[in-house]
C-alpha cells in the first residue's frame, strides 16, 4: 500500500474540472484508490467515485490522503501527486 | 376580463408573445412489482445508463454548438455522474438485496444526492441537484417513457415551468421557445444564464402560484425586461407589448451600428458615456445600446431578492458574468445602497420617521460589516482581469469614508493570507449625493480615487424635496441652480485634486442637461442605457468651447424654470 499527504492549492478545490481530473486519472489504474480530507476531518472515500469526491467539500489549500493499494499502487499515487503538484495542468 | 399580472425577476431580456405550454415533468413513479432475479434487474440498470450516456452525448453536442462548450460541461459532469462507481455499487448492493432496479436507483440516488445536498458551501451542495437530474434520466429510461415532455412542444409557446433543470433548458427548441418562465430560480440559475446566452427572454422565481394560475394554452405576454407576466391580457394591451416589441427590434438595429462609435466631443474630445445597469440582464441591453461601459452597477437586487442575504459566491457570480459580458469596459460598482423604505427582512431595521435621513447605503455596511465585507470580497475576487471599480453610496463625512477604506484593506488583507486571488488594484471611490459631500470634495479626495454625482438623491437633499410625495414632487427640480452649483463646485475640485468625476444620476441623460454638464468638464456620463444613442448625437454637436459658453449662460438664471427655457432653445439649435 503506498500513501501520500497532498495540499490542494487550486482556487475551486476539487471542484468542477479539478475534481474531473483527479476522479479520470484514479480511473486509469486498476488499483483501490482511497482518498480523505484532513483538513475537514472527512472518512475516506472511493478515489473513483465523482459524486464521493465532491463530498469531501476540498477547498483550496486543504490537505488530502491518498491511499493506493495494488498492483499499480506506486504509479497511481505517483499520477495523482503530479496532478495536483502541477495544479491540474494550469500555470 | 381584466387580465392578471404577475411579477417576477426579470432574467433575460425580451419581450414574448404566444401560447403559454405548461411543462410538467411527468411524475415518475417506481413501479410496485416484485423483483426479478438480480441478474436480470442488474442488466436492465446497465441498459438504461448506456441509453442515459448516448442521450446526454447528443445533449452535449447540441448545447456546444448553441451555446459554447463551457454551456456543455454540465452534461460532461452528468455522464460522469452517470459512470460513478458509487452509484454503481449502491445500486448493485440494493439489488442483491431484492430491490427491483428502479428501486434502487432511486434510494440510490437520493441518499447520494443527501450527501451532497448536506454541505456548507453552495458550490458543493448545489451538485445535488445534478445528481438527481441524472437519476431522473436514467428512471425515466426504465421506465420506458420519452427523453422529455419538452418533446411536445410543436408550436412556439412561452414555456412555463415550476422550475427547469439543465437537461431541461438543453432540450429547448429555440425556434419554438419564445421564452420562459419559472416559478422556481434566481439570476444565478444555470437556466437564467442559459437563457441570457440564447437571448431567450426569461423570468425566474415567480412564485409558487404560478402553475395555477396559468392554465395550458393560455395566452400572455412576457417581458424579461421587467419580470412582468400578462396573462390574458385583451387585445389593446397585447397590440401595445406587440409594438413595443418591434419598436424594441427595429432599435437595436439602428443602435447597434451607432453604438460602435465612441462619444466625441465636436472638438474631438473623448468623453465616456456609460449605462446604469441594475441587473446581469440589462448588462447586454447596455453594450447593444452603445455604453462604453458601467457608470453605476447597482447590488440592490441581490439583497432584496431573498429572506438571507446572497452568499460570496452567488455575488462572486454575478459580479462575474457581468464584468465578462462587459469584456473589459470599465465597470463600477455601487456597495450596497438599501433602507428603511425596502427594508430587507434579514436586517434589524427599526421604524423610521426618515428613511432617507436613516439607516441606509454605507451606514449599513459600516454597522454590518459582515455583509459589507461579503460583498467586498466577493467584488475583489470576480475583478480578477477586468477593469472594476467599486463605489461607496451616500458618504457624508470623510471619516465615514476612511473606515469603509480600512475595511476593504483588511478584507485585502484577509484574502492575500488565504492565498485567494482578487484584485489588489481596483480603484475606490464614492458617490457624491449629500450635499455635505458636494461641498467637501477637496478633502473626500485625500481618500476618493474617484467621485460620481448621484444627482437624484442631491436634488432631494439639496431641495429638502421627497419626490415620491405628490404633494411636492413639482418641487423636485434636478436642473435647479442651486444643484447645478453644487454639480459645478463638485466638478470643479475634484479636477483641481486630478480626480475623475462622472455622474451616474438621472441628469447625466437627459439632452436639456447635457450641454451644462459638458461645459463643467465632466469625464463620465453614466445613464439608462436606452438614452445613451441620443447623448452621444448630442455630445458629437458641441465644441468644449460652445458647451461651456452654454453653462456659464445657464448659470446667471436663478431659478430651474429660467434654466429649462434657455435649454430648450439651445436644444432647438442643436436637433
Amino acid at each position: 500500500m503506498a500513501e501520500a499527504t497532498i495540499q490542494v492549492k487550486h482556487k475551486v478545490g476539487l471542484h468542477a474540472r479539478p475534481a474531473s481530473l483527479f476522479v479520470q486519472t484514479a480511473a486509469k489504474f486498476s488499483s483501490a484508490i482511497k482518498v480523505k480530507n484532513i483538513s475537514a476531518n472527512g472518512n475516506f472515500v472511493d478515489a473513483k467515485s465523482i459524486i464521493m469526491v465532491l463530498t469531501l467539500g476540498v477547498m483550496k489549500d486543504h490537505e488530502i490522503v491518498i491511499q493506493t493499494e495494488g498492483a499499480d499502487a506506486d504509479a497511481a499515487l505517483a499520477a495523482l501527486k503530479s496532478l495536483i503538484e502541477s495544479n491540474f495542468g494550469e500555470s | 376580463m381584466p387580465e392578471k399580472i404577475l411579477q417576477g425577476i426579470p432574467a433575460s431580456d425580451g419581450i414574448a408573445i404566444g401560447p403559454a405550454f405548461r411543462y410538467i415533468p411527468a411524475e415518475l413513479t417506481v413501479p410496485a412489482r416484485a423483483a426479478e432475479s438480480a441478474d436480470v434487474e442488474l442488466s436492465r440498470f446497465d441498459a438504461a445508463r448506456e441509453q442515459a450516456r448516448v442521450e446526454l452525448q447528443g445533449l452535449s453536442n447540441a448545447i456546444e454548438k448553441r451555446a459554447g462548450k463551457e454551456e456543455a460541461a454540465i452534461f460532461e459532469a452528468h455522464r460522469e455522474m452517470l459512470n460513478d462507481p458509487a452509484l454503481e455499487g449502491r445500486v448493485r448492493e440494493l439489488v442483491e438485496s431484492g430491490q427491483t432496479a428502479e428501486q434502487a436507483l432511486v434510494n440510490a440516488t437520493d441518499e447520494l444526492a443527501g450527501l451532497l445536498a448536506g454541505m456548507n458551501d453552495e458550490l458543493f451542495s448545489a451538485r445535488a441537484l445534478d445528481v438527481k437530474d441524472v437519476g431522473r434520466r436514467v428512471l425515466r429510461i426504465l421506465l420506458g417513457l420519452p427523453d422529455t415532455a419538452l418533446g411536445a412542444v410543436t408550436e412556439p409557446s412561452v414555456i412555463v415551468a415550476e422550475d427547469l433543470t439543465p437537461s431541461d433548458t438543453a432540450s429547448l427548441d429555440p425556434s419554438l421557445t419564445l421564452g420562459f418562465v419559472t416559478a422556481q430560480g434566481g439570476l444565478t440559475s444555470h437556466s437564467a444564464i442559459l437563457a441570457r446566452t440564447l437571448g431567450i427572454p426569461a423570468i425566474v422565481g415567480m412564485g409558487n402560484n404560478l402553475l395555477e394560475n396559468v392554465p395550458g394554452g393560455t395566452f400572455i405576454v412576457m417581458d424579461g425586461r421587467t419580470g412582468e407576466l400578462l396573462i390574458e391580457p385583451d387585445e389593446e394591451i397585447t397590440g401595445r407589448y406587440q409594438k413595443v416589441k418591434s419598436q424594441r427590434e427595429s432599435q437595436m438595429q439602428i443602435l447597434k451600428a451607432a453604438a460602435e462609435k465612441d462619444a466625441v466631443t465636436a472638438n474631438g474630445r473623448r468623453v465616456e458615456v456609460a449605462a446604469n445597469v441594475g441587473e446581469a440582464a440589462t448588462a447586454r441591453d447596455a453594450i447593444e445600446h452603445g455604453a462604453e461601459g458601467i457608470g453605476l452597477l447597482r447590488t440592490e437586487f441581490l439583497y432584496l431578492e431573498d429572506t438571507q442575504p446572497p452568499s460570496e459566491e452567488k455575488q462572486f457570480h454575478i459580479y462575474r458574468e457581468i464584468f465578462e459580458v462587459m469584456a473589459g469596459r470599465p465597470v463600477i460598482v455601487r456597495t450596497l445602497d438599501i433602507g428603511g423604505d425596502k427594508p430587507p427582512s434579514y436586517l434589524p431595521f427599526p421604524t423610521e420617521m426618515n428613511p432617507f435621513l436613516g439607516w441606509r447605503a454605507i451606514r449599513i455596511s459600516l454597522d454590518e460589516q459582515d455583509l459589507f465585507k461579503t460583498q467586498l470580497r466577493a467584488i475583489l475576487r470576480a475583478a480578477v482581469g477586468h477593469h472594476a471599480r467599486i463605489m461607496f453610496p451616500m458618504v457624508s463625512d470623510l471619516d465615514e469614508l476612511r473606515r469603509a477604506r480600512d475595511i476593504v484593506d483588511t478584507v485585502k488583507r484577509d484574502l492575500a493570507l488565504a492565498s485567494v486571488e482578487f484584485a489588489f488594484d481596483v480603484p475606490v471611490g464614492i458617490m457624491v449625493e449629500t450635499p455635505a459631500a458636494a461641498v467637501m470634495v477637496d478633502a473626500l479626495a485625500e481618500a476618493s480615487d474617484f467621485f460620481s454625482l448621484g444627482t437624484n438623491d442631491l436634488t432631494q437633499y439639496t431641495l429638502a424635496v421627497d419626490r415620491g410625495n405628490a404633494k411636492v414632487a413639482n418641487l423636485f427640480q434636478p436642473l435647479h441652480p442651486a444643484v447645478l452649483r453644487l454639480i459645478k463646485q463638485t466638478i470643479d475640485a475634484a479636477r483641481a485634486k486630478g480626480k475623475w468625476v462622472g455622474m451616474c444620476g438621472e441628469l447625466a441623460g437627459m439632452t436639456k442637461a447635457i450641454p451644462i454638464l459638458l461645459g463643467f468638464g465632466l469625464d463620465e456620463f453614466s445613464m439608462n442605457p436606452r438614452a445613451i444613442p441620443e447623448a452621444k448625437r448630442l455630445i458629437g454637436q458641441l465644441t468644449d468651447e460652445r458647451a461651456r459658453e452654454v453653462a456659464s449662460h445657464a448659470m446667471t438664471f436663478g431659478t430651474a424654470a429660467e434654466i429649462e427655457n434657455y435649454m430648450k432653445g439651445i436644444l432647438t439649435e442643436l436637433a
